[in-house]
């Protein structure tokens, strides 16, 4: 989705107020991210967190 | 206050703070020997004084963890939890280890900050690969 939009992880970072190396962990899914994280990647995204995110019982 | 511009400040707070608790540690310890030889008054204000510093770097600490973004919360946390645990296993099996005359040398304190540093070191290495 961010690629879509075309926009750098920097970018989707400085928008959500993390690190990029938080997007980067997130991505490659070593990294659940804080629930306010979410919301605030959903809202940048219009979406839900459910469009974005899907639970699994894996360990991060 | 950007992260990046917030998270290098409260770095820098925290090394000054670091330095300034090494160094009042060094007078505390040193003071009494080589400045005013064993002035009791000047070596309780040196051990005041490092205290105090000492406060003053955890609190540095605290804010150093506040402001960090959540990524960074999770990997200096985790660091800290092993080496408070193993800390305290290897603190308590080194003493035991002293006062059963296993080791022929005392069990001293130092031991246990040069582990504790080295440990916290190597726990942060680890989770930055791991989470980064």
């Amino acid at each position: 989705m961010r690629a879509e939009k075309k926009w750098t992880q920097e970018d989707l970072a400085s928008a959500i107020g993390v690190s990029r190396q938080t997007i980067n962990a997130i991505e490659k899914e070593k990294f659940d991210p804080s629930l306010p994280t979410a919301f605030r990647i959903a809202n940048l995204f219009e979406c839900t967190i459910e469009d974005i995110f899907e639970f699994g019982e894996t360990e991060t | 206050m950007n992260t990046k511009t917030a998270k290098r400040k409260n770095l820098s707070r925290l090394a000054i703070w670091t330095m300034a608790w090494t160094l009042s540690t060094a007078l505390a310890t040193f003071g009494s020997l080589f400045l005013w030889e064993g002035n009791k008054v000047l070596t309780a204000l040196s051990i005041l004084l490092n205290v105090g510093i000492g406060v003053g770097m955890v609190l540095a600490n605290r804010q150093f963890l506040e402001d960090s973004d959540e990524l960074e919360k999770k990997v200096q946390l985790e660091a800290m939890a092993l080496t408070l645990g193993l800390t305290l296993i290897v603190g308590i099996a080194y003493s035991i280890m002293d006062s059963t005359n296993l080791i022929p040398w005392d069990a001293e304190i130092s031991f246990l900050v040069i582990f504790m540093a080295l440990f916290y070191m190597i726990a942060l290495i680890f989770n930055r690969k791991r989470y980064l």
